[in-house]
């Protein structure tokens, strides 16, 4: 059982045909994990017993033929909250923590039907973009084991690249699920920020972070965008419209369409030339099917990256205030006052990444530069927001490149923070201006994939799957398989 | 240079951070390539634009005014690491004279 090798509606189809029950297909999971983890380490926790009586309940009650998620497998991005499975966000100080609800992206996967199989590894409390920096685990890129999974969504991606399972959900803040599914050749979209629901998910920056899933093929990305998706009490910033059928009209095709090429967002003198290759050819394939190719600007581009790492980083440190070791998490064993508790539980707890945005975040907001920081941040937001709507006037999608490089080394730039900022170049923007994007894969440079992304207007993520799904119809990128490369 | 180690220390302070003297030298170089960074920022001409301060253009999100039943007591007590007659038990806040907690 390799679940690369068949789309949900395929496996749905095994289901209600009795090929194989959904106890079988559990089974299989928690083989081929057992088969492949030790060399990827995407899982942190995994909850078999819990999974297999789901599918127990699942055979005993029959498939429902018309929800196509039911009784499939699904792992779990570790910052997203699992009623009675550890949720550790990949730290240290919640290493023991065990989640007294589901979170609500979580619910509504499990009310279609899908069994959570497992959690799975990120940069600690999602700040990273290699997972590099999760305290518990390395994981590695299922192409090949000496490069990184992308991040901080790193295990997310991985599983899912290497057949593990067939869906993850990861978390986006400035290209978390992006940016991993373009280094591992997977399908991960950013949905518009208040689509789904971020209750229950680890708060890292409250106005910028978005849960999505994450596939091998275009159709299943919008299957389960669509079981995710809507409004829910207990988000006040999720979206009060309606949420449409994200599968209706996706193999319409491009006849007509209008995309923007964001002139700002194409390194031509980049190291790599073969993604900025891979996604002009993408455009030409997309001209040949009767789309019209538009050079559109976003001029504020470049200050996307310093206004990024102000805002981010200043409402991660309010965020993480809550972890003070006093009701839940890690506390610190060396304590004789109240002081202690919170110095050093947060001291001994967090990592290095996690201090040093917390740090940047709070000198941000401090007295005497909140002014030219978190204020002159979220100004550069408004014109970086206006610039696609701008654009938006002109076009009905944007397509780009999600990187400015395929998978790096593992260790290749840990020991420079401001390397890792830089790279996430390509997508913050869009988390900024809270629009969707989808990275999809587009080609190969030296055996490792290449992402583009396809970014739309606000709640629009069903043109973005129209967009992508014509292409990836056109081409044949998903019949290249992960081949675990390398490694120890 | 924006920061210096006293900056750095203070920061640390604000943060509930303590921080090794190796460590306050790393961040204080570190914090400074990022301040520089960002300080691209003051290049842009931003006379009169309104911050954007929420992902979502979206105000005054009300519920229905209705009892619901919470979460259980017990269920939200599993993780906390001390207590005591259902409450959370922490070290001593003041000095009593009496010690150590």
């Amino acid at each position: 059982m390799n679940f690369l090798d068949y789309t949900l509606e395929e496996l749905h189809e095994k289901l209600v045909n009795k090929e194989w029950t959904a106890v079988e297909l559990i089974e299989s999971v928690y083989e081929k994990i057992e088969e492949t983890d030790e060399k990827v380490g995407a899982f942190l926790t995994l909850n078999k017993e819990e999974a297999l009586e789901a599918a127990r309940e699942a055979d005993k009650n029959g498939i429902d033929p018309n929800n196509i998620l039911s009784g499939l497998p699904v792992g779990i991005k570790d910052n997203i909250s699992t009623k009675g499975v550890r949720t550790t966000a990949a730290s240290k100080m919640l290493e023991d923590f065990v989640p007294v609800y589901d979170a609500t992206a979580v619910e509504k996967l499990k009310q279609a039907g899908m069994i959570s199989v497992g959690k799975l590894n990120l940069d600690e409390f999602a700040m990273g973009g290699s997972t590099e920096n999760s305290a518990l685990k390395t994981t590695r890129n299922p192409w090949d084991l000496t490069k990184v999974p992308g991040g901080s969504s790193g295990g997310s991606a991985a599983a899912v690249a290497a057949g593990q399972i067939p869906v993850s959900l990861g978390s986006d803040t400035g290209g978390s699920i992006r940016q991993p599914a373009s280094f591992t050749g997977l399908v991960g979209m950013k949905p518009t920020y208040g689509r789904v629901s971020r209750y229950g998910l680890i708060a890292f920056g409250s106005s910028l972070d978005q849960i999505g899933p994450f596939t091998r093929t275009v159709k299943d990305n919008a299957l389960v965008l669509n079981a995710i998706s809507g409004t829910d009490d207990k988000d006040s910033t999720s979206y009060r419209g309606e949420t449409p059928d994200f599968t209706e009209n996706i193999d319409k095709g491009v006849k007509g369409l209008r995309i923007g090429v964001p002139k700002e967002y194409f390194h031509e003198d980049a190291k790599e030339t073969a993604i900025v290759s891979s996604v002009r050819q993408a455009l030409d394939e997309y001209k040949k099917m009767g789309a019209e190719i538009v050079e559109v600007s976003l001029p504020h581009s470049k200050y996307g990256i310093p206004a990024y790492y102000i805002i981010a980083s200043s409402e991660a440190s309010s965020n993480l205030q809550r972890f003070d070791g006093i009701r839940y998490g890690y506390r610190s064993e060396n304590i004789n006052s109240l002081e202690d508790i919170y110095v050093k539980s947060r001291s001994e707890g967090f990592g290095m990444e996690v201090k040093r945005r917390i740090m940047l975040g709070t000198f941000s907001l401090s007295s005497g530069f909140y002014d030219a920081h978190f204020k002159k941040a979220a100004q550069a937001r408004t014109l970086i927001r206006q610039d696609f709507d701008k654009a938006f006037e002109q076009v009905d999608v944007l397509v780009a490149p999600t990187t400015t490089s395929t998978a790096f080394e593992i260790g290749g730039k840990i020991e420079d923070p401001l390397a890792m900022y830089m790279a996430d170049v390509l997508t913050v923007p869009v988390n900024l201006a809270g629009v969707p994007s989808l990275s999809i894969p587009c080609g190969f440079s030296e055996g490792l994939p290449i992402g583009m992304q396809i970014i739309g207007r606000p709640f629009d993520e069903q043109t973005i799957y129209r967009t992508a799904y014509a292409y990836e119809k056109a081409t044949n990128h998903l019949t290249k398989k992960p081949v675990f490369k390398g490694g120890e | 240079m924006a920061i210096n180690e006293e900056t750095v220390k203070h920061v640390a302070k604000l943060s509930k951070l303590e921080i090794d003297e190796e460590t306050i030298q790393t961040f204080t170089e570190e914090m400074n390539q990022i301040v520089e960074m960002v300080e691209v920022l003051e290049e842009l001409d931003t006379e009169g634009v309104e911050g954007t301060y929420h992902g979502l253009q979206q105000t005054n999100v009300w519920r229905e005014d209705k009892a619901v039943k919470g979460t259980d007591r017990e269920e939200l007590f599993k993780n906390v690491k001390t207590q005591k007659d259902g409450y959370i038990e922490v070290p001593d806040m003041f000095d009593n004279g009496e010690g150590q907690a």
